[in-house]
């Protein structure tokens, strides 16, 4: 294993003594999703209101009278965290103008939502908040499927996977579609920062987590969230399956900063999909020939990245992190 | 003192808008709401009104952001009408769960289909239980007037819930009527700045919208529900401090010739300028009749109900909605519901007039006190539950 | 129980939660059927940080060497840390063992 988890920068002493997403949600065991936010929230801090969709994350971590949050939150609906992000943008923007906000003072406002909350019943709601120019930062966290209402399909279920709607059959092979391109939709509203990570590489999700906090103006973060019960796999492979997704190009991590793509991993050799796919129950199911249509897209989806990575003025970065 | 204008009442509101000083506007363009967001959107433009206008990509959205804004203390407006009413319905229970003192006109319009642009009463009645405090408007004036009251009473700290301002849509909207427009110091006096209670605030992080299990979620309901029926005295409060500073009264019903009439119009909106002329006439006749107008839907004022109808022999009420397979228009059915404890109550009769834009005429208003009339000499038909008025048979 | 309970008029308004992180009071350590144990010994030296930062329970601190110890009343049990120790200093444990 060559990817690091910076040694420099984990030094105990510099450790924050407080989670801002708390110990004690109700989250599975290693639930992905719960260990990106923690890792999202350390680079947020506390200066952040969270406005969060209908789902797990909303679930696990709100059940009255606890919560998990230790940063301002709100939950309205499923269909609209990007529109209340955007009420809450607006919001303190004006109340600032006025006089009624502190003026130096700059709030992360993080829309958060799940990949059915982005990528299906909330897609319209984001696209709007995308055009107009939000200074928010929408998160989703990826696990492809409704797991909070137990594991039915969404448009971004990969192609093969069995999930309660889009089972495997004697004449299906479950999800007969392929995962929706949410990175690249958002990224075609011309927004200046778009890029996508996995809680496997901290470094990576925090350096592009700051980025896009940082950065002015909507920004855009996919995050990869292994679910160990959606996914039919152990809870303590969540983290390994997270980085096998990225080594076989099945989740391949790049930014899309100012209209330029970067491939933050650019691999040569690329795992074969069958060591991702046979780690996990959802696709179990498939045959060798289902694997190699998988194998397939898989490529031609990488190779699609890597021509417009170097398209866009050699932006690879073939640095280790 | 202000001065005496002609102004659509759609710009009407627009002002009222303006005069509270909203902080955000988030809103969609619909039929027969636009001239309220065009002119919000002119006089941002024009630096008139020192607000965030989110022009936003759906009703759904519009309502969700006002959610968001008003969640950071920003005092929070929008209007929509029909359709954009609908499609805001779920979010409409949430802003009044959340407790969120968001101000909305509703420029009443059908609901589709038919498609039709024109007025009835059929949307707003859809959304008759989402929680929010809720008028019916009849003139420009009141439109005004009522925007203002809105978001002091929505504003409350023993309120704190969202409230509707209904308005007919082009009967009512796109009509150009004689208005008193005070100075913007008057109304700075009526209305201060909006103190919010609980806001979201990284210095204070509260968690808003929380998961409410069973053992919780009657109690959360019951609050809330308290909440609204405790309104209804702020309401009549801010009815008073307004009569004292504009010099306009205010009731939760107003009653129009009531004294001695044994038949009583009920209806809500702007057709009760029309029903005031048939009313008249009628007196004119020798028929002793009158109007009861309803103007506080939410909290349903019980009390004042009573009391406007008490004496009558028959009230006739003419809904611009109706209960499809049901007992025939919701005014007439909250009516009957307030009067049915009482030992000795009218008749009650329920008309169905006005859908979808069709007009509603003098001859309508003869025609139900004719058939007010003729129910109490001959009592009604077995089938008897509701009548639409003008329907070609 | 439903005696015990707070009245409507308890409840703050609309159930807005006043105080953040609240969760840590709940012990989701009850749901682990198997424990991780660190062996100090192995531990890096320099103390990568990998079992707290792969946690998906905040249930790693600090100990006052400088060790991540695991926090029993919140760890879960997934066994990510144990998979991710680079040195193999974790193990996981049948609880009642």
């Amino acid at each position: 294993m060559t990817e690091q988890t910076g040694r420099a920068k984990f030094l105990p002493r510099h450790l924050p003594s407080r989670e801002l997403f708390a110990e004690g949600h109700r989250g599975c065991q290693g639930c992905g999703e719960a260990l990106a936010l923690r890792q999202l929230l350390e680079v947020a801090g506390p200066d952040t209101i969270v406005c969060s969709c209908t789902g797990c994350v909303e679930i696990i971590s709100s059940p009255y009278p606890e919560t998990a949050w230790r940063v301002p939150w709100i939950h309205v609906a499923f269909e609209n965290a990007a529109a209340v992000a955007a009420g809450v943008e607006a919001g303190i923007k004006i109340l600032r103008k006025k006089g009624r906000y502190p003026a130096d003072r700059r709030i992360n406002v993080i829309a958060l939502a799940g990949d059915g909350g982005t990528a299906d019943i909330g897609f319209q709601a984001l696209s709007g908040a995308l055009e107009r120019w939000h200074d928010f930062t929408y998160i989703c966290t990826d696990n492809e499927a409704y797991m909070n209402t137990g594991i039915q399909r969404s448009s971004s279920t990969p192609y093969g996977a069995s999930t309660t709607t889009s089972p495997a059959g004697k004449i299906s092979i479950g999800q007969q579609t392929q995962k929706k391109d949410m990175p690249m939709i958002v990224a075609a509203h011309d927004i200046p920062y778009v890029a996508t990570c996995c809680p496997s590489y901290p470094l990576d999700l925090i350096k592009k987590a700051r980025r896009a906090f940082e950065t002015i103006g909507p920004t855009y973060l996919h995050v990869f969230c292994p679910c160990p019960v959606g996914w039919r796999h152990p809870s303590d492979m969540s983290v390994e399956i997270g980085r096998l997704a990225v080594k076989a190009g099945v989740f391949p991590l790049f930014e899309i900063a100012d209209g330029k793509l970067k491939l933050n991993r650019k691999m040569d050799k690329r795992k074969p999909v069958v060591e991702y796919l046979e780690t996990q129950g959802r696709f179990s199911h498939l045959k060798p020939e289902d694997v190699e249509e998988i194998q397939r897209r898989v490529d031609e989806n990488y190779q699609r990245l890597v021509h417009r990575a170097e398209c866009d003025a050699g932006g690879i970065d073939r640095s280790r992190h | 003192m202000g001065k005496r204008i002609g102004l659509e009442a759609s710009l009407a509101v627009s002002e009222a808008v303006k005069m509270a000083r909203a902080d955000a506007v988030a809103a969609y363009p619909i039929t027969p709401q636009t001239h309220i967001v065009e002119e919000l959107s002119q006089m941002v433009a024009d630096g008139d009104l020192d607000a965030d206008f989110m022009v936003v990509e759906s009703e759904h959205t519009a309502m969700s952001a006002c959610c968001g804004a008003s969640a950071v203390g920003a005092r929070t407006f929008t209007a929509t009408g029909g359709p954009g009413l609908a499609l805001m319905h779920e979010m409409l229970y949430i802003a009044s769960g959340l407790r969120l003192p968001i101000v909305m006109a509703i420029v009443n319009r059908a609901y589709s289909s038919p498609i039709s642009i024109w007025g009835d009463h059929s949307d707003v009645m859809a959304q008759r239980d989402a929680g929010w405090i809720q008028f019916f408007a009849e003139t420009g004036q009141e439109v005004f007037d009522l925007t203002i009251q809105a978001f002091k009473i929505a504003e409350d700290k023993r309120v704190l819930l969202p409230a509707a301002v209904n308005l007919d849509g082009f009967t009512l909207s796109h009509v150009i009527e004689p208005f008193d427009m005070p100075d913007q110091e008057e109304i700075d006096a009526f209305l201060p700045a909006y103190e919010p209670q609980v806001i979201l605030d990284p210095d204070k992080p509260v968690t808003m919208g929380a998961v409410g299990f069973p053992e919780i979620y009657t109690e959360i309901k019951k609050q809330q529900n308290e909440a609204l029926l405790g309104a209804y005295e702020v309401i009549l409060e801010v009815w008073e401090g307004f009569e004292k500073a504009f010099g306009r009264a205010y009731h939760p019903v107003e009653s129009y010739r009531t004294d001695d009439a044994e038949i009583l119009i009920s209806i809500a909106g702007s057709t009760a300028c029309t029903a005031r002329v048939a009313v008249d006439n009628m007196r004119d006749q020798g028929k002793k009749v009158g109007l009861v107008r309803t103007r506080l839907w939410r909290p349903y004022p019980f009390e004042e109900t009573r009391a406007a109808v008490k004496g009558a022999k028959a009230v006739a009420v003419m809904d611009r909605c109706l209960s499809f397979g049901g007992p025939g228009g919701p005014i007439c059915s909250e009516l009957r519901s307030a009067l049915y404890p009482l030992p000795e109550k009218p008749v009650v009769n329920s008309y169905i007039v006005g859908l979808g834009g069709r007009d509603i005429t003098l001859q309508d208003f003869y025609t139900v006190v004719e058939d007010a009339e003729r129910v109490l000499s001959e009592g009604p038909p077995d089938e008897y539950q509701y009548k639409m008025i003008g329907v070609r048979e | 129980m439903a005696d015990e309970m707070p009245t409507w008029r308890e409840y703050p308004m609309a159930a807005i939660i006043l105080e953040p992180g609240s969760t840590a009071k709940y012990k989701t350590g009850d749901w682990r059927s198997r424990r991780p144990v660190l062996d100090s010994s192995k531990c890096l030296k320099s103390k990568c940080a990998r079992c707290w930062i792969y946690c998906p329970d905040a249930a790693r601190r600090v100990d006052e060497d400088g060790y991540f110890e695991v926090d029993l009343s919140h760890c879960k049990g997934c066994g990510i840390c144990a998979r991710e120790c680079p040195p193999g200093a974790i193990t996981m444990v049948e609880e009642g063992e």
